[in-house]
């Protein structure tokens, strides 16, 4: 890497004239394996070692043939997956705009938090007594998130957001039953997430789907259709996928409440409205929120997240076990003395370092902090929108909350689908926005900027993308074959489909 | 307007911009859609915000209620085990590249991620001895569950049997995802701390979709995998394991011994506990499984250079193309710890790996030897194989969670009280024993054990 970085024109060019190879391959960790190499360092065997391992492991248990492992010294594991490291993109490398995913910038003090020996290093079945300040911690952020979501109680067991949406319904589900009804439809609307579908088939619950109206919002007469003496529910996310608010929430509420259903709060568009509206208060009976993206936790790559659950009073019973308690002397324990719970869902008590995380964001921000960061993630996405009209489409124009949706349908004329937009996005160095998603947007562009982006970063992708509208119109070819400065090309996706390569045979 | 804050870059200037772009004047008035009835308008009743130095300090005084792993020395185990992590993990897992990216749905900018997880993949069927394993799951209990539910899916059958010797919560979550499934749940009993193969065989009917055991069990003891994987499988039921995969390193691959899926939980590989949670479910399956697989699956391909490259691939099952015909509803997984357990194979490698493996057994082996000869204590599955923990009966009349704060006092973190999930077991209690522990802790261990459970020492 020492010569200057050619410019994507450049690159553009040399790729173009096939001359240009700018990373090799990446060997695979068991590819460096060379035999008598070590990277491990053990302590010694200090007891007796006096009997056959075959005595001690008889009949077969013991295994015959060692698993192949590498064989790589600690300065190849360094390399390598700091070699792997570099070929990848998170939020801290630059701005990742994808829609309903939230990706703002994780605290680095989150992190030193939950490295914390006390928090890190402690076991789940040690004496309560030896564990107060984690339980502590928890029962405050059941509270705070009862709170910020307008609930009367909160879980903290479910691992991610769609993990709550599944307990949530099983909770919904255990209600109607506690009651003698047998209510089996759960109704969703046409541009939902696909986990809620999902779950509500895990739930053993039917899924309705309801089209959206020509505004994007539930069509109240559709809604009003759908419902019946089977509805167990309505799961919305509000702000909608298309980055809505359902300003007919309250109706929408008495048309499910009315039929007997209760309100589902799918949270993962709750960046939007922290402080300023709370799902409680809208008539949702359930809520879950994704702590890996509101409250800032990082995405790991595609986990580990954590979806606490909050439930109104009447739900309370049904909630998944243990809950964290806290008694009149001050200290707190595991309730376990829940007979309607749903059962466990979740080994021990959840995500419990990602929960950490989460407590230290809220403190970091407070009340009026949480209400600034929704403010400037509204502003954030609307200022996007106004500037990105030049150039897109918008099919739901208005104020948009948290993000908002584009549809590159305008560009097919010249060739170009939103897929290739995105690509070309990589050489500008942005991570794309979400693509063809909500399904009933044509070539549909979701842009989320979180409130954690500057007016000049903003300003900086709004151009890029400006560009790139124009170069689908004057140079298609360009936009085509993108990307031209990442490690790889595109790649195809339908060979590793068809002949199924999922492991190194080596 | 409030006060700045250090993640929020918008000055006043920046905000007035803005909005005039926009064409708006406030940004109250890109609230509008809110109707008032339902806008919040006091200040919420949470927790209050705190300056970084004051919210460290808070925090640390939090955890240091926390009596950790680094000032007791742990025998406590029960599915989360207090292994050594190699120095490198933490600084390599840590860059930030890894961890804070989202699910690589861009190849070309994540095939670091992508990469890492298809050699995750490969290091879990490497282990278990199966085909194909995905990119994890929540945990090793919702990976067990997710078994049966796709047992369920290609038997077409409702009944699951379950080993008592499966770990509790395990258990406890199987129940709970069968009820939302419709499945109906059977244990079958324990004979010398494993499955009894009698209640087992009593117990798988034609209806049953699959039989679930874990191994090493949740009293550490080893199962004959291959004779119970035959009372499954000749009822037509899909053989399921659960395993801890550090023992791997010295026990037989489940796959060389009929299982159909292999799930587990890789907390051993290098996570630490953190009151159990996250960690990291593995989930591997043989070949005609394949496409019915929960959760994301990593795939080798080529770009347009024929350049060897890494993607997400099978899509098909999944809930965002499938919605409610999806094998699974997970989208979020746990790719951080997986990651944190490749990096620890990587260290490992094939002879660590196996000497870890061999250090636990013989450490575990020489703490039940000398535990099972204190007076009044016993070994309640003597003749029966374990890996790196194990089942000691103490004295009459103890009364274990006394025990256990006393212990603490000595700087201990005492076993699992077995009592809590099995009545029959009461007094009785599960030692872990990884290479970490030395002799002399062991043997200290052992001594005040000793001395507390003498009957005057707790009154």
């Amino acid at each position: 890497m020492s010569q200057p970085n050619p410019t994507p024109e450049r690159l553009a060019e040399l790729r173009l004239a096939g001359s240009v190879d700018v990373k090799p391959e990446k060997a695979l960790i068991f590819e460096m394996s060379r035999a008598g190499r070590e990277a491990f360092s053990l302590p010694p065997c200090d007891v007796p070692e006096d009997e056959e391992l075959a005595e001690l492991l008889p009949n077969g248990r013991l295994r015959r043939n060692s698993a192949s492992l590498p064989e790589v010294y600690e300065v190849d594991v360094v390399r390598h997956y700091t070699e792997l490291s570099r070929r990848n993109f998170g939020v801290d490398n630059g701005f990742y705009p994808l829609g309903s995913c939230t990706m703002k910038y994780n605290p680095k003090i989150n992190e030193d938090a939950a490295k914390l020996p006390g928090f890190a290093r402690i076991h789940p079945y040690q004496p309560e007594e030896s564990i107060q300040g984690a339980l502590e911690l928890l029962h405050t952020l059941q509270d705070d998130l009862a709170a910020l979501t307008g609930m009367d109680f909160v879980t903290l067991q479910p691992a991610a957001g769609a993990h709550g949406e599944w307990t949530g319904l099983m909770m919904i589900r255990a209600y109607h039953e506690s009651r003698g009804e047998a209510r089996s439809k759960v109704i969703v609307p046409d541009s939902s997430h696909g986990t809620n579908p999902a779950s509500a088939t895990t739930a053993g619950l039917e899924t309705v789907t309801v089209k959206s109206g020509p505004d994007g919002l539930v069509d109240l007469d559709a809604l009003r259709a759908a419902v019946g003496a089977d509805t167990a529910a309505l799961m919305l996310t509000n702000p909608s996928t298309l980055g809505l608010f359902e300003e007919q929430i309250v109706e929408i509420a008495e048309i499910v409440h009315e039929a007997g259903g209760l309100l589902y709060y799918d949270g993962a568009n709750s960046n939007a409205i922290m402080g300023i509206a709370r799902p409680g208060d809208m008539g949702f009976d359930v809520v879950h929120l994704n702590l890996h993206k509101t409250m800032s936790t990082p995405h790991g790559g595609g986990g580990p997240g954590a979806g606490p659950v909050g439930v109104k009073a009447h739900l309370v019973p049904f909630l998944p076990k243990p809950v964290v308690a806290k008694r009149t002397d001050g200290s707190y324990y595991f309730d376990f003395d829940r007979p309607q719970s749903i059962g466990r869902v979740k080994s021990y008590y959840g995500n419990f370092s990602i929960l950490v995380r989460a407590y230290t964001y809220i403190r970091s921000y407070g009340p009026e902090g949480l209400r600034r960061v929704s403010e400037c993630a509204v502003l954030n996405a609307n200022y996007m929108m106004a500037r990105l009209a030049e150039a897109f489409e918008i099919p739901y124009p208005g104020v948009c909350k948290h993000e908002f949706v584009l549809s590159g349908r305008g560009l097919k004329a010249y060739g170009v689908r939103t897929l290739d937009v995105a690509k070309r996005l990589l050489d500008f160095g942005y991570h794309p926005p979400t693509i063809y998603f909500p399904l009933n947007v044509e070539e549909c562009i979701m842009i989320e900027p979180t409130e954690t982006e500057s007016k000049e970063t903003l300003d900086g992708f709004i151009d890029a993308m400006l560009r790139i509208a124009r170069e689908a119109r004057e140079t298609p070819e360009l936009v085509i074959n993108a990307p031209y400065t990442t490690v790889l090309r595109r790649l195809d996706e339908t060979l590793a489909a068809r002949k199924p390569v999922l492991n190194c045979s080596c | 307007m409030t006060s700045p804050h250090r993640y929020i870059p918008m000055t006043e200037q920046d905000q007035a911009e803005m909005l005039e772009t926009i064409g708006v004047s406030s940004v109250e008035e890109l609230f509008r859609d809110i109707p008032a009835s339902i806008r919040y308008s006091g200040t919420l009743p949470m927790s209050g915000a705190l300056d970084e130095w004051s919210l460290m300090r808070h925090l640390k005084q939090l955890a240091g209620r926390n009596a950790d792993a680094d000032t007791a020395v742990s025998f406590l185990g029960a599915g989360l085990y207090d292994h050594h992590i190699p120095a490198v993990l933490p600084h390599l897992a840590g860059r930030s590249e890894f961890y804070t990216a989202y699910t690589p749905y861009q190849p070309e900018i994540s095939q670091g991620e992508l990469q890492a997880i298809f050699e995750f993949q490969s290091y879990i069927c490497e282990l278990t001895g199966m085909a194909v394993a995905n990119a994890s799951m929540y945990d090793g209990a919702t990976a067990l569950a997710e078994a049966a539910a796709l047992a369920s899916a290609h038997t077409r059958r409702k009944r699951v049997v379950v080993s008592r010797a499966v770990h509790p919560e395990a258990r406890e979550i199987v129940r709970t995802t069968a009820r939302g499934l419709g499945l109906d749940v059977v244990e079958v009993g324990l004979r010398d701390g494993l499955t009894d193969p009698q209640a087992l065989a009593a117990a798988v009917d034609e209806s049953t979709a699959a039989v679930l055991v874990q191994s090493p069990s949740f009293l550490g003891t080893v199962e004959d995998l291959a004779a119970l994987g035959t009372l499954a499988h000749e009822s037509g039921a899909l053989f399921v394991v659960s395993a801890n995969p550090l023992s791997l390193g010295l026990l037989e691959a489940p796959g060389a011994l009929g299982a159909d899926i292999v799930v587990g939980d890789a907390q051993p590989l290098g996570i630490p506990s953190s009151l159990g949670g996250p960690t990291c479910g593995y989930f591997a399956v043989a070949e005609p499984l394949m496409r019915r697989m929960p959760g994301r699956i990593v795939g080798q391909t080529v770009d347009r250079d024929g350049k060897r490259g890494f993607v997400l691939t099978l899509q098909a099952r999944e809930q965002h193309i499938r919605r409610e015909k999806a094998t699974s509803n997970i989208c979020s997984n746990q790719a951080l710890l997986a990651l944190c357990a490749s990096i620890y194979l990587s260290v490992m490698g094939k002879t660590g790996f196996r000497k870890t493996a061999e250090l636990n057994l013989r450490k575990a082996r020489h703490a039940a030897r000398t535990l099972g000869g204190l007076e009044g204590f016993s070994l309640s599955f003597a003749d029966t194989p374990f890996f790196n923990e194990f089942v000691v009966k103490l004295p009459e009349g103890t009364d274990l969670r006394q025990l256990e704060l006393a212990l603490l006092e000595e700087g201990f973190l005492g076993g699992y009280d077995l009592g809590r999930s099995y009545p029959e077991l009461a007094g009785h209690m599960l030692v872990a024993v990884t290479e970490k522990r030395t002799r002399e802790e062991i043997e200290a261990f052992a001594a005040a054990l000793d001395r507390l459970t003498r009957k005057e020492a707790l009154t």
